[in-house]
């Protein structure tokens, strides 16, 4: 098969991962002229495609031949694609081109599970370890982990990659048996967890290796400085409160650096077992807002989510919809309020809390300050004192505050020359006949 | 009034400012000009005369590093503004300045420097390089690329290629000024026009294929693309050509998705391992204490 066809196959296989981060690498480059590289600091986007998403590294399956049924899978046993095969070598070749040429911040790979688990990983780990060790290549490595490979291989993964993950895929055991009988959570939490330690104790190791001086070039082990994983959404009934729980634990017990979302999306080659309509977009991205919450802003799982509301609004953003449930608590005096308070403002992100707490050891702060520092006054208004400003009671009252903050009616996202395709919406209204 | 008429350069703009600086001079009095706006009738102003200057005039670190940026900035007033920040820093003793985002110099400056970041982390994006030859003697590989930054940044954004592609030749062209690489030094030439530059590489195809097939048509995204790959750089891009395709093909791929008949699960082939994994028990219990919690 052509090299081209191949890499057709082989990253249309690989697009259904959502994550494409490049961020959070150890520091190295390639100054002393040896080999290609560099990483460290925020990652890169090089490009975009048309559905949103980041274009970060070649991201592509060695094989898509797959043992295991995972039935939101395109490449699993029970579906008729066209199966393909990279060599290492292939893999290795085409990564140093792309990022030769400034397309790519380095290599995401992943694949089906052929034969076994140990076996597929040693093909996985063959290909970084030849970008590593014979070409010296310093760019960015995502190696894809399958949880039951072995703890040996696992740890050699890591000693050549930047990142590894392993994918939960589904919150719960009952949905895997599902949808992914193959894969098990107890399995992946545990493969995590001994991820984990190793990640740790690198840390540890590297701090101590800095701190002998005089021992001479005291080595410092290399392994992956961060995990990540990938749950699948709207693929089984699990509710938002049941996704959110299983990330909170995931982020508490075993320090991962991300958990990615995927909204479910239609694949060419559907399973019986799986719902035809996918989950609207906009459920990954209100995901993605409470998260983020649950990582910077001090929220936790059940303030977001309360017994009631198992599933987050998808007309506001979850911080304003618990505002919105907890109006008591507010207005907040962005003069005197603790950082902690003032991130539970609707409208205020970290970074301009920051900005206040600095802002306000000079001087009082009125809403032209606010202003300057490009904060959404709309937005704070009705939950903030500022010196020039206190809300009317009233409005904080109002039983129709939550219709202030809808969103316009909306417009059509295609906005090109042309008159604008149909969207996959449209499509799917079609079929359904529903409006 | 003070006309200063400097090359538009973060080092002129320092060299100048150092000077009216030692010289007590007021920000109100100095009227800033770009040397190449101005016609050159402008005469230059008097030789400075030497007065005391003041001890060694010390700022933070912090503001050089937010001065150079500015300075890469397109607005005319921005010589002007970074001057009395200066001024109040220095001679006005507002030396905490810089952590006061609610003050309008500084503010200023911060969104200066803000948009001089987007652009550089742009052009580390969308530089696509070319490879044009490979040098006989020292057997390097020879890229060249073309891009057109909105501000004044190549000498701010080439050292992270330098350590990157250290191992390359490169050069990247720009209309205002080119950065080139050899394997010592990084080093700067005036901008060139676009028709220098080789305009197409042989793996444009194949990125072009990856790129055609890392997209999902069934979650069209336009804005959230454009936000972020504006259309300005498309022209450079070799994967932009096929965006206006992506998006008109969609509607009808993700049709023949759904008019696709379900597949039937195929039953287990015959395999140790997978044997293995359906035969273990399963510690697991189906409800977890998080999701007792939640659903209780
Ligand atoms: S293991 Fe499951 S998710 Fe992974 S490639 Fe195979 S079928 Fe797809």
């Amino acid at each position: 098969m052509e090299l081209t066809r191949k890499l057709e196959i082989l990253a249309d296989a690989a697009k259904y991962d959502a994550s494409c981060a490049s961020s959070g690498a150890a520091r190295k480059d390639s100054r002393d002229g040896k080999g290609i590289g560099s990483t460290g600091g925020m990652g890169i986007c090089h490009s975009y495609t048309p559905d949103g998403r980041c274009v970060s590294l070649l991201k592509v399956l060695l094989t898509n031949a797959c043992l295991y049924d995972c039935h939101y899978c395109i490449n699993r046993r029970s579906s008729n694609v066209q199966r393909a095969r990279f060599t290492p070598e292939e893999v290795v070749q085409l990564t140093l081109d792309f990022y030769k040429r400034n397309y790519i911040e380095g290599l995401f790979l992943s694949s089906g599970i052929v034969r076994s688990a140990d076996f597929t990983m040693e093909q996985v780990i063959e290909v970084a370890r030849q970008l590593r060790e014979v070409h010296h290549f310093r760019g960015y490595i995502h190696l894809k982990t399958i949880p039951e490979a072995s703890q040996e291989l696992i740890e050699k993964a890591g000693r050549y990659a930047d990142r590894i993950s392993i994918n939960v895929e589904l919150p719960t055991q009952e949905g895997l048996d599902k949808l992914a009988p193959e894969k098990n959570l107890a399995n992946t939490k545990q493969a995590m967890g001994g991820i984990r330690v190793k990640i740790e104790e690198t840390v540890t190791a590297r701090k101590d290796a800095r701190q002998i001086r005089n021992a001479p070039r005291a080595k410092a082990p290399v392994f992956a400085t961060g995990q990540s994983t990938q749950m699948i959404v709207g693929a089984d009934e699990s509710s938002d409160a049941l996704v959110l729980a299983r990330a909170d634990e995931l982020y508490r017990d075993y320090r991962l650096r991300r958990v990615y979302y995927s909204g479910f999306s239609p694949i060419p080659e559907p399973s019986v077992l799986l719902p035809i309509k996918p989950p609207p977009l906009v459920r990954e991205h209100r995901l993605y807002q409470a998260d983020w919450l649950l990582r910077f802003y001090g929220f936790d799982v059940g303030e977001l989510l309360p017994k009631e509301e198992p599933n987050l609004d998808l007309e506001l953003d979850p911080k304003l919809a618990w505002a919105l449930r907890n109006r008591h608590l507010f207005p907040v005096d962005v003069n005197r309020a603790p950082r902690e308070l003032l991130w539970r403002i609707p409208g205020l992100g970290t970074v301009n809390v920051e900005r206040i707490v600095a802002a306000r050891r000079h001087s009082r702060l009125r809403l032209i300050d606010l202003q300057r520092m490009r904060v959404s006054l709309k937005k704070v208004l009705p939950f903030i004192i500022a010196a020039d400003h206190s809300p009317r009671v009233a409005v904080l009252e109002d039983a129709n505050l939550r219709h202030r903050f809808l969103p316009a009616p909306r417009q059509l996202e295609l906005n090109f020359n042309a008159p604008p395709p149909a969207t996959p919406q449209d499509a799917l209204m079609a079929l359904s006949g529903q409006l | 009034m003070i006309t200063a008429t400097i090359q538009p350069t973060f080092s002129a703009w320092r060299g100048k400012a150092r000077e009216l600086l030692q010289r007590g001079i007021r920000p109100e009095d100095v009227d800033w000009c770009d040397a190449t706006q101005t016609p050159a009738l402008l005469m230059e102003e008097p030789a400075a005369y030497s007065a005391s200057p003041p001890a060694d005039i010390k700022v933070p670190a912090e503001f050089l590093n937010l001065a150079a940026s500015v300075c890469a900035h397109t607005d005319e007033r921005r010589f002007a503004i970074l001057y009395r920040l200066l001024y109040r820093l220095t001679w006005g003793g507002e030396r905490h300045l810089l952590s006061h985002p609610a003050d309008p110099d500084t503010r200023q400056c911060q969104v200066w420097a803000k948009a001089i970041g987007r652009d550089i982390h742009k052009m580390h994006a969308f530089v696509r390089f070319r490879l044009i030859a490979v040098d006989e003697a020292t057997q390097r590989e020879q890229f060249v690329a073309w891009f057109e930054p909105e501000y004044r940044i190549v000498q701010l954004a080439t050292p992270f290629f330098r350590k990157r592609f250290a191992s390359m030749d490169w050069s990247i062209l720009t209309p205002h000024e080119c950065a080139h690489w050899d394997g010592q030094d990084l080093t700067f030439s005036p901008g060139v026009s676009k028709s220098e530059v080789p305009d197409a590489d042989a793996h444009d195809d194949l990125w072009r294929t990856y790129y055609r097939s890392i997209f999902n048509p069934a979650r069209l995204k336009v804005q959230a693309m454009q936000s972020e790959m504006p259309q300005k750089y498309w022209k450079n891009l070799p994967e932009a050509q096929i965006i206006h395709e992506l998006i008109s093909s969609s509607g009808e791929r993700m049709k023949q998705m759904i008019a696709t008949p379900e597949r039937p699960v195929k039953p287990m082939p015959d395999n140790a391992y997978l044997k293995k994994l359906h035969g273990r028990k399963r510690p697991e219990p189906l409800l977890d204490k998080e999701q007792d919690a939640v659903e209780s």
